[in-house]
């Protein structure tokens, strides 16, 4: 019974995924050759594709396991130092010679990987001490872990304050290593979006098991899921070492999609998109615990930040809302506020959007809008 | 048989706990057999739910130990005296209020899952045998307190005597030989208590499994535990059959003062 209703479902997700790559596969086609495809569109499913593993891996501890972290982007900066160094040790090794080939796909895997694998270790390290507090001190001591992580990345003689542009690894990330010009981007778009579509199957795979149920049973009671022979702080660690796995693999994509690295793209409060904060307000948009609503809000919230830097509209706007978008962190703060006042538990709260089981669901909470209604009304009536 | 039957399958020996300069609990002792209804019992305050928290696990004693089946299980965390066969419920219902009725009962069996992440992660026939063992097994105990049907329902939807219920079939689902009820009939109804006594009763027989039950309801207490201790101010003033302990004068001198 179980495993056929799954299978329809697996089967559906293939096919609509597989239809939305071949419909993507004809517009790139069309409009391929348009400057707009390239410059735009190309650029832009790059930096999507990161955010959305950077909010669904986020959620796994926010959302599902109900601790505060706010030094993942510490986790993502190791990634996307890991892979862009590698790459270019790989480069001067001779392992490839032009970003082309079974040669170059390798190295490219192997670094997604290795970031991946490096961040889980450090989220490992962090983990351990830091998943003994709770609440404020975490995500103050995982706030400090975070500077930490992008100090010492900082005072690396090869990485260097001024970035890996500028350091002494590599003139340029551009010309050396990964760092995908923007006809490489178009080439390698692919890899993007297979490496997106994994890590959420990954991610969904660990929810829906006993992994995911013993966290959010920590999340929901801590000492009711140790009553019940939960391990806990094993579960915590996992989890934490697990979601900075997948901000690692985020940070790789990062570093192919930028022609430069610099620590200061991932402090804590930068006026960029790529801050710990930002993390943040795309996961309690998107619902705390259902990654399709990190998904979807990582989309929402890559669209209002491009619109707000390159909307041709903003420049019709008074010029005091033009300044204060040059700001975005104010922007990102007043969002924050007016979903937690008008839907405090985000978009899709713990709810996971299924395409099995979408209309069916529409029904169910129709139905229970219309219970709660009667329920209401009863109650007036007899008052 | 009678030889095994008098090895107690939890021991306590002088057990007690300090906090600061408070003792809370001291030379404690008790022993429950196999299959054994033991209620304690004592006024606000006692100490009752203290020792639940150091037979858990949950505070470290101070002095004295706990064995279980002969093992010593001090120093242990709470999970590993789950392990080893101690499961409780709580005196204010801790559910997993956001997870389904089902799905808190399979997060109890979280320890007994043998398969790995990477099982979880390529679906492995394993992964799937697994699952659908637990499932139908979850199903099963929610059929001994009739919450099958309510097996996709929010834990935190359902009515009290339901949470309360759930919250025992999740401590069965451990695997327990020794249950401790922390006053499960609290804030319940004569009805809902007297199908409350029904099951504990239905499961003691289904299960074999000795029962420690605090109970501030008499007649409850007095009506299904085999034998009784009473603690005052953290120390044992009496212990015995029912009959004894509703006769004895310090007893009632703690509850009703003198």
């Amino acid at each position: 019974m179980i495993k056929n209703r799954t299978a329809q479902g697996y089967l559906l997700n293939t096919l609509v995924i597989a239809a939305l790559i071949v419909g993507f596969a004809i517009l790139k086609n069309t409009f391929g050759k348009a400057g707009d495809f390239k410059l735009i569109f190309a650029p832009s499913i790059w930096q999507c594709c990161y955010l959305i593993i950077l909010a669904a891996s986020l959620n796994l501890t926010l959302g599902f396991l109900g601790q505060l972290s706010l030094g993942h982007c510490g986790f993502m900066a190791i990634g996307a130092y890991a892979a862009a160094l590698l790459s270019l040790a790989a480069e001067r090794a001779g392992i490839y010679e032009d970003k082309k080939g079974a040669a170059f796909i390798l190295v490219l895997t192997g670094c997604i990987l290795i970031a991946g694998i490096l961040a889980a270790i450090v989220g490992l390290l962090v983990g351990v001490p830091a998943l003994r507090l709770k609440g404020d001190y975490l995500a103050i001591i995982t706030l400090g872990f975070g500077m930490i992580i992008v100090n010492i990345i900082n005072n690396l003689p090869f990485a260097g304050q001024e970035g890996l542009a500028l350091g002494s690894a590599s003139s340029s990330l551009y010309k050396n290593g990964l760092g995908f010009g923007t006809t490489l981007k178009v080439t390698y778009i692919w890899v993007a979006i297979a490496v997106t579509l994994i890590s959420l199957a990954m991610m969904f795979m660990f929810v829906r098991s006993k992994y995911g149920r013993a966290i959010r049973a920590i999340r929901d009671d801590e000492i009711a899921a140790s009553a019940s022979g939960i391990n806990t702080s094993y579960y915590k660690v996992f989890t934490f070492a697990y979601s900075a796995f997948f901000a690692g693999v985020a940070g790789a994509l990062y570093a192919c999609a930028n022609a430069t690295l610099s620590t200061s793209s991932f402090a804590f409060a930068n006026g960029g998109i790529l801050n710990s904060t930002f993390v943040v307000v795309m996961v309690v948009l998107g619902g705390m615990g259902s990654l399709t609503g990190s998904v979807v809000a990582a989309l929402i919230m890559f669209f209002v930040n491009y619109q707000i830097k390159n909307g041709v509209w903003v420049r019709a706007l008074p010029v005091w809302l033009q300044n204060v978008f040059n700001f975005p962190m104010l922007v990102y703060a007043v969002i924050l506020i007016i979903v937690i006042m008008f839907r405090p538990k985000g978009i899709f709260g713990t709810y996971e959007l299924s395409l099995r089981n979408f209309i069916s669901d529409i029904k169910h909470s129709r139905q229970l809008q219309l219970e709660q209604k009667q329920a209401k009304e009863e109650v007036r009536s007899n008052g | 048989m009678a030889e095994t039957k008098r090895i107690p399958i939890l021991e306590t020996k002088k057990l007690g706990i300090t906090f600061g300069g408070l003792v809370a609990v001291s030379d404690f002792n008790i022993q429950i057999y196999p299959g054994e209804l033991v209620g304690l019992i004592g006024p606000n305050g006692a100490g009752k739910t203290t020792v639940f928290n150091l037979l858990t696990g949950v505070y470290k004693p101070t002095e004295g130990s706990v064995l279980l089946n002969g093992e010593v299980l001090n120093g242990k965390k709470t999970h590993q005296f789950v392990n080893a066969g101690i499961a409780r419920t709580f005196q204010n219902i801790r559910l997993f209020r956001q997870m389904t009725v089902l799905e808190n009962v399979l997060a109890a069996f979280t320890k007994d899952i043998s398969y790995n992440m990477f099982d979880a992660l390529f679906r492995t026939p394993k992964f799937w045998k697994t699952e659908k063992a637990l499932h139908e097994k979850a199903l099963d105990l929610l059929s001994i307190f009739h919450l099958e049907d309510k097996a996709d329902s929010i834990a935190s939807s359902l009515p009290y005597g339901q949470q309360r219920k759930l919250e025992i079939t999740r401590a069965l689902a451990t695997n327990m030989k020794l249950l401790l009820l922390d006053e499960p009939a609290a804030g319940m109804n004569p009805t809902e208590t007297a199908e409350l006594l029904e099951c504990i009763n239905s499961i003691r027989n289904r299960f074999g499994i000795a029962i420690l039950l605090i109970e501030h309801d008499m007649s409850l207490v007095m009506n299904i535990c085999e034998r009784i201790q009473v603690i005052d101010y953290g120390v044992t003033i009496a212990e015995g059959l029912p009959e004894e302990i509703a006769k004895n004068p310090k007893v009632i001198a703690a509850y009703l003062g003198e």
